[in-house]
């Protein structure tokens, strides 16, 4: 498991973009992932309150997701994402770091269907909550 | 006596600038490189290729997340541009000082759903939203995003936005 951990954690690290936003993988396990991202200037998307933009979270949740699905027992040798919606519930608390959770529910020949949450310190309510699937496989 | 129309080029220059207003102020629009052309009232964005953007480095291919922010980011702009632009004809908008333009608020996201057709390839890309509702309160947006051609999208997306207070 630990070396898992490592591996998937080289994988994000090996993302550009994951690692422009400082991603960091915290937790996997079977259908399962915990990634989380710094509070950054450079993610302000409202410079009235210095609230990240939603687009960095969805990037955020959009890799923890196709973590998760990678991480599934069936699995698959690679994934991409088909479809992707995010609800934004609040805005993200300036400063803090932003936390997404993503589970892996079901993975068929060709498809993964994920659904994953975002926080930040003040887990009562989630920042935002995301419903996708996924290319599951090696078919396209 | 007839109003005689505003020489061209002032009319450009205050709308090129009330766009770069809009934009500039928003770090995350930077970070991603993301930079808007006008023609008239429509714009189309452009997010020019750069590794970071990189999702896949095997293939490479764009980063599903970059192509989100892409496309929300899109569809933010375009409403917030749609708002200004009658305050900005009318002369209503103070922009004498273009460093302190008093802009309003953006709308803040309520849902967004991308559809992503195909790959992103290594390459700039494209998009432009259409405002299909803005009502006082709630907007309902979609936009198309492409790279080589026009007619192949690789990503759609709709969503859903509440609009900031208006003083008026």
């Amino acid at each position: 498991m630990a070396d898992m951990m490592k591996q998937a954690s080289q994988f994000i690290q090996a993302l550009p973009h994951a690692k422009a936003l400082g991603m960091e993988l915290e937790e996997l396990d079977s259908g399962t992932a915990a990634i989380s991202m710094p509070y950054s200037e450079d993610i302000i998307g409202d410079p009235d309150t210095g609230v990240v933009h939603g687009g960095a979270v969805s990037a955020l949740l959009d890799t923890c997701c196709g973590a998760a699905v990678m991480s599934h027992p069936s699995n698959p040798a690679g994934t991409a994402t088909i479809d992707l919606r995010i609800e934004y519930l609040r805005a993200a608390t300036p400063g803090q770091r932003i936390k997404a959770r993503a589970t892996c529910y079901h993975v068929t020949r060709s498809v993964a269907f994920v659904r994953a949450t975002a926080m930040d310190e003040d887990e009562e309510v989630p920042v935002a909550m995301a419903t996708g699937t996924f290319t599951a496989g090696n078919g396209k | 006596m007839i109003k005689r129309p505003e020489p061209v080029q002032i009319v450009k220059q205050r709308r090129d600038s009330v766009l770069r207003a809009l934009v500039g102020r928003v770090p995350y629009i930077n970070f991603l490189g993301v930079t808007f052309e006008r023609r008239g009232d429509e714009l189309t964005a452009i997010m020019p290729f750069k590794d970071e953007l990189i999702g896949n480095p095997l293939l490479p291919a764009l980063h599903g997340g970059a192509t989100a922010a892409f496309l929300e980011v899109t569809a933010i702009i375009s409403l917030s541009w749609g708002m200004i632009w009658e305050d900005m004809e009318s002369g209503a908008l103070e922009i004498d000082d273009i460093d302190n333009i008093a802009l309003p608020r953006l709308p803040k996201t309520i849902d967004f759903t991308v559809d992503y057709l195909r790959s992103g390839l290594p390459r700039d890309a494209y998009a432009r939203a259409r405002i299909t509702r803005a009502g006082r309160r709630y907007a309902s947006v979609y936009v198309e995003g492409w790279q080589d051609n026009r007619d192949r999208l690789f990503a759609q997306a709709t969503g859903h936005f509440v609009m900031p207070k208006r003083s008026s």
